[in-house]
């Protein structure tokens, strides 16, 4: 195995080459066509056996997926952003055929308005499909987790659709060394897809997304898909385990960084939470004793896993890269209802969002959350979610205002 | 750690200049990470590329906000406060211009604290300059531990595509302008930690919808964006020759030339991005394309 630079696109392309993808629907949108545009280059050469397919839209791409996927043919797709939510009411169905495939999310900020940067609103939006979710923080975790979740998808366990995300521009357009694994290595992991015999074939007609009334058989399917995205959990660790042992890179639903004896812990998803790290070695040498817990899996939510990892912390600070207007950070709100009832849950639990539509998450913003949750631990109340934003950019936007012709005699005014 | 901003024009080749002097790091060892950024994804706009380099896993990510070494491949951006090529430097960071100027010029134009070194592009066969190249043997002089050796095999990785007589005329404007730049091996100072402040943060006050919302109440505001700063070759028209046809207003697809009353046309210089579609198109051949430079005032 050798290292070598690539971007998280790149690694993206890499990991479904090594994971022998035969069938590849496709739509373009910025920041992810370089995905597509690289494989479809290594089909054009020879490189890769794959039947690449353009589509009209989004919505038909991941029919095609799906519909690939039953047949038992082992099927990619990628997008971002805008192409997700137009593709959305087939996530929900894909999931519901209960089919294996992998779908690569570049995440970039939703409109309006518009912009090319990154946030999670978009892959979130997807939290409740019934897809899993798998967040990565580096380039190298976006090849390894192209393998994993193809191996977690097709599992008779688990067998749902999965989601890998990578965040635009941070990870989609930036070159980091990674290992690729050989094709050998990876194929040992993931064997090369042979047909199955429990999808559908030429001449074994069946029919899938079948019409439910009266609601009790529906909830028997929709049980049975949240149980499997539940069992997914475990799968995903003993996966996590394997890939390890024959990579050296170990992989499990949580990423702990000098969490262990930290009074005041981050939580995070995705590349930003590599600035966190930076940030945790930062403070603590001005004596800010502060740690870092990743979640990389999103779906299934690891509940048990968080509650270890922060049972008797003093402060815990969830930093929401997304924002569910009217009522604030998703994460923050998903993690203090696994947390509610544990009678060894954190002191005080913070919240903060920032960093949508890539704004920068700085060291002095890491600073001062890491102080306030130690001050809001100590005196046993926690402040109010705070929106990251600094006078700094108040300033710059009354400047475009300017420009932008808005009322000047209504600035500032507080309703 | 290094870190190592690159500022370009859309086309000028910064992106490739930042992967090279990646891959050069890449191949002395070092952890890695280079990635560009882009404004207005035009080509002639403003954008810049950065590189990290370091011995140990870099967590860090993003824009370099203060930079070890500025490099530029085009003077003109440096007047231009968007193109944000001064952000962040300090004494300490030196500034490194591809330009047949003086140094003295640039330090006596901007009030420059920093060391300003300039380099020439080497003199090629081809139309296409090997700007990309000479940017990163320029720019891995001044770093002082890239060896010529990788520097030569990151040229070869990078631009694998290439015809073979044309990379080779990119290796050696690699050469060229690093071994020229020996005297100022090694003058890349790594900046000490810089003490982590406290943040500004403010409240956002809850504002009307008509002030809140993304909307822009003028019409036609986009005639203050000065997009002409985007141009690298300029059109003159010789109005001599002009036939007064036309042809340049109707295909000119920023609506920049005007016609007056005898059908003689102008050029708004403020929003020409110098495409030279008019240039194409004039059928009096009237029109000239010349290479943009900072003005001398």
């Amino acid at each position: 195995m050798s290292r070598t630079l690539l971007t998280g696109n790149g690694a993206a392309a890499w990991g479904a080459r090594l994971a022998q993808i035969e069938y590849l629907p496709a739509f373009p949108i910025t920041p992810q066509t370089e995905i597509i545009e690289t494989i479809s280059a290594w089909i054009d050469r020879g490189d890769m056996a794959c039947r690449m397919v353009t589509m009209d839209s989004e919505h038909s791409m991941i029919t095609a997926a799906g519909a690939a996927a039953a047949t038992g043919v082992r099927t990619f797709t990628a997008t971002s952003s805008q192409g997700l939510l137009y593709g959305m009411e087939m996530l929900y169905a894909v999931a519901g055929w209960r089919v294996p495939l992998v779908l690569v999310n570049v995440s970039r900020a939703l409109a309006a308005p518009v912009t090319l940067e990154p946030d999670h609103n978009d892959v979130l939006a997807a939290r409740d499909s019934g897809f899993l979710q798998i967040h990565c923080a580096t380039c190298q975790e976006v090849v390894d987790t192209m393998l994993l979740a193809y191996r977690l998808s097709e599992d008779k366990r688990v067998r749902l659709p999965v989601i890998v995300n990578l965040d635009g521009y941070y990870l989609s357009f930036t070159r980091e060394p990674v290992e690729l694994p050989t094709l050998d290595i990876a194929s040992r992991f993931l064997p090369a897809p042979t047909i199955r015999t429990d999808q559908i074939q030429a001449s074994q007609p069946t029919s899938q997304g079948i019409a439910v009334l009266g609601g009790s058989q529906y909830s028997y399917f929709r049980y049975e898909q949240h149980l499997a995205a539940l069992a997914s959990l475990s799968v995903y660790e003993e996966l996590g385990r394997e890939y390890g042992e024959l990579t050296g890179r170990f992989y499990s639903a949580l990423e702990l960084y000098q969490s262990e004896d930290a009074d005041t812990v981050f939580v995070m998803i995705g590349s930003f939470a590599t600035k966190a790290k930076e940030a945790v070695d930062r403070l603590r040498e001005i004596d800010l004793k502060v740690g870092l817990v990743r979640l990389c899996l999103v779906r299934p939510f690891p509940a048990a896993e968080l509650a270890a990892a922060l049972a008797g912390k003093k402060g815990v600070a969830v930093i929401d890269q997304n924002l569910s207007m009217g009522q604030g950070g998703i994460l923050f709100h998903e993690l203090t209802s696994v947390l509610y009832n544990r009678p060894d849950r954190p002191r005080v639990i913070t919240s903060y969002v920032g960093g949508l539509g890539g704004r920068d998450i700085s060291l002095e913003d890491f600073r001062g959350i890491a102080e306030e949750t130690a001050q809001a631990a100590k005196n046993g109340h926690a402040p109010p979610p705070r929106l990251l934003y600094t006078a700094a950019e108040l300033t710059q936007m009354r400047g475009l205002q300017e420009i932008a012709k808005t009322q000047k005699n209504s600035r500032g005014h507080t309703l | 750690m290094y870190r190592i901003r690159m500022h370009g024009r859309g086309g000028q080749g910064m992106k490739t200049a930042s992967r090279i002097l990646g891959t050069a790091f890449f191949l002395e060892g070092f952890e890695v990470q280079d990635a560009p950024r882009y404004g207005a994804e035009r080509r002639g706009a403003p954008m810049f590329a950065y590189v990290r380099a370091d011995r140990k896993t870099i967590y860090e990510r993003g824009i370099i906000v203060h930079p070890d070494l500025v490099v530029v491949s085009d003077d003109s951006l440096i007047a231009m406060a968007t193109a944000g090529v001064l952000t962040g430097l300090t004494a300490e960071t030196p500034l490194l211009i591809c330009s047949n100027r003086e140094a003295s010029f640039y330090h006596e134009r901007y009030d420059l604290k920093c060391q300003v070194i300039v380099f020439r592009l080497p003199p090629t066969t081809s139309s296409r300059s090997p700007r990309s190249s000479s940017c990163a043997g320029a720019a891995a002089a001044l770093l002082g531990m890239i060896s010529p050796h990788n520097l030569n095999q990151a040229v070869a990785q990078e631009l694998h595509t290439l015809p073979s007589n044309l990379l080779k005329e990119n290796q050696q404007a690699a050469r060229t302008v690093f071994d020229k730049l020996q005297d100022f091996k090694g003058i890349v100072q790594r900046r000490a930690k810089m003490e982590i402040g406290r943040p500004q943060w403010l409240d956002l006050p809850l504002e009307v919808a008509s002030i809140a919302a993304p909307i822009i109440h003028a019409p036609a505001s986009s005639l203050q964006m000065n997009t002409g700063v985007w141009r690298t070759l300029r059109p003159t028209i010789d109005l001599e020759e002009c036939i007064a046809c036309g042809q340049c207003n109707t295909y000119c697809p920023d609506g920049a030339i005007s016609l007056n009353t005898e059908g003689k046309p102008t050029i708004d210089y403020d929003h020409c991005k110098g495409c030279l579609i008019c240039l194409a198109q004039c059928p009096a051949q009237a029109i000239t394309a010349q290479p943009e430079q900072e003005e001398v005032s």
